[in-house]
């Protein structure tokens, strides 16, 4: 394996008078989806916040070998960080349009902006069709795709997506699934996903958190071929990788 | 009737200024979470501004060009003391609230006190262009000019403002921060740069609002300001934070109930019924008029 992407070293992050992140160590290779699993409140979304500095930590996390901790979480962004929140967090009162003008980052020609717009475009053609329409009066499904939307504008090196999944009719889930298959083949994903058929589909790699430690780093095949090891850490007995359904109905626990 | 006509027009006038004070805090609030307690200073600063500005520019004979170049100064040093504010006292206490409202109240205080040593605590007139004085009548009532031109200015800065925030990026940005500001930062923008922008422009309104405060009330005191904010807050909780909209509705709403109910029933009656206007709206609509369910 060449030098990762993202490399998380002894990373501690508090959350009010809670110690969520107890030193985590992990890295990102580059290219394809790497997902990070474990139970509610096993600290994902915190590492997710923590590495776009919205909750501050201690410890080091570099980009392509570059120091990032610390930094303003705009920063963060435009050195190649693309963020798909949990709950999409799309700007409700703005329409699509606005949505997608606002995450183009202004210092990107607009040849390239178009052309970037031309693959979210093909990618999700129901945006296009409602530019106009306020994006809060979208289907869950509709404002997944436009979190997903927003955070492919940019020359990103690595898209954080938190639970794409979440919230979405079985159906969607696999137009969602689809497409961040089709984006992964080109960037590298941090996926959180509770659905670990989702996960399944989409990663080779895979990290798992249990109670603000890292309990597991290697590859999905590794995972899922040691019951013990789902069954401890994430409460499923293993096995489901042996089945490769292609369906991607239904939660994993 | 003329009577009421003459109400109506003068509660628009009242409504002009409550808005520009209300504007400004809206924003502030809404995007920065930030309540700023210095705001009437604004106020009274926008208008001693002008009054030094006409003094020092007496020797030009046109009253009105005073009083046009008078209210560009004033909005400009509101903008610029807003700018310097932000910067050097707001900026690095953001999330903390009980430092904000120490800082904002402080400098409320000490603006109201340094205002009243510079001027004396007497009200001091604003010369006036004839105009202002002179009436036009409307359905039969003699409304002074200055209530329409409050009026005028209020709602063109309302355009304005709408312009500003629906068509430009600093505007989108805006929006879309007083909607969610951690996943503005985490697209890559830096908001503390509209955080100053809408602090300067919070403070020009204001000081607008003092000028023109000035003619409505035919005269400035160090606290006029300070003694119209808390019907600006009630403004803003009516409209709903963050809406300018909602805020421009919400002012003539106040201005109309307090300017009606103080004539025909008792003085006195149309400011207690504001502040029961405000009860009714939280408890029907707790956003206020147009303003979001809270997240």
């Amino acid at each position: 394996m060449s030098t990762p992407l993202l490399r998380v070293a002894d990373l501690h992050v508090n959350r009010g008078d809670a110690h969520v992140l107890h030193g985590i160590n992990f890295s990102v290779a580059e290219r394809g989806v790497t997902a990070l699993l474990g139970r509610n409140g096993a600290g994902k979304t915190t590492t997710l916040l923590a590495l776009l500095g919205l909750l501050p930590g201690r410890g080091s996390v570099q980009l392509a070998g570059e120091e990032m901790l610390g930094l303003p979480t705009h920063d963060i962004v435009t050195r190649g960080i693309g963020y798909v929140p949990e709950d999409r967090e799309v700007f409700s009162q703005l329409t699509v349009e606005e949505n997608l003008r606002l995450a183009t980052r202004s210092e990107t020609t607009s040849a390239e902006v178009n052309d970037r717009r031309e693959v979210v475009d093909g990618l999700f053609p129901i945006l296009a069709e409602r530019r106009s329409q306020a994006a809060g009066t979208l289907s869950g499904g509709q404002q997944q795709m436009l979190a997903i939307a927003r955070a492919l504008l940019n020359d990103n090196q690595l898209l954080l997506v938190d639970e794409p999944s979440k919230g979405l009719a079985p159906a969607v889930i696999a137009d969602m699934v689809n497409a961040l298959e089709q984006v992964a083949s080109h960037t590298t994903i941090l996926l959180v996903e509770q659905n670990l058929r989702v996960a399944e589909r989409l990663a080779t790699d895979a990290v798992v958190l249990d109670q603000g430690t890292v309990v597991f780093d290697g590859t999905m095949q590794q995972l899922f071929g040691d019951p013990e090891l789902t069954h401890a850490h994430l409460g499923v007995s293993g096995g489901t990788m042996t089945a490769k359904s292609t369906t991607t109905q239904g939660g994993a626990s | 009737m003329s009577t009421l006509v003459l109400l109506v027009a003068t509660g628009l006038g009242l409504a002009g200024l409550y808005f520009l004070l209300a504007a400004g805090l809206s924003l502030i609030f809404g995007l920065m979470d930030v309540l700023n307690l210095a705001h009437g200073a604004f106020f009274a600063l926008g208008g001693y501004m002008a009054w030094t500005t006409m003094e020092l520019l007496g020797f030009i004979q046109s009253v009105a060009l005073r009083f046009v170049v008078a209210l560009l100064v004033a909005a400009a040093a509101g903008y610029l003391i807003g700018v310097v504010i932000e910067r050097l006292l707001i900026a690095r206490n953001y999330g903390d609230h009980l430092v904000q409202i120490l800082i904002t109240l402080g400098l409320g205080f000490a603006g109201v006190a340094l205002l009243g040593g510079l001027y004396s605590y007497d009200p001091r007139a604003l010369d006036q262009p004839e105009w202002f004085t002179q009436t036009t009548t409307l359905l039969g009532a003699r409304i002074p000019n200055s209530r329409i031109l409050i009026f005028a200015i209020a709602a063109a800065i309302l355009a304005g403002l709408l312009i500003f925030l629906n068509r430009t990026r600093h505007g989108l940005v805006i929006r879309a921060g007083v909607e969610n500001r951690e996943m503005v930062s985490a697209l890559g923008i830096d908001v503390g740069k509209s955080f100053t922008l809408v602090f300067g422009i919070g403070g020009m309104l204001a000081a607008i609002g003092g000028v023109l405060g000035a003619v409505y009330f035919n005269g400035i005191t160090p606290s006029l300001g300070t003694t119209q904010l808390i019907f600006a807050f009630i403004v803003v909780v009516i409209g709903g934070l963050g809406s300018v909209v909602g805020t421009a509705i919400a002012a003539v709403l106040v201005a109309l109930t307090q300017q009606l109910l103080n004539f025909y029933a008792v003085t006195g009656a149309g400011d207690i019924a504001v502040v029961v206007l405000l009860a009714l709206v939280l408890l029907a609509r707790p956003q206020g008029l147009l303003g979001r369910q809270a997240r």
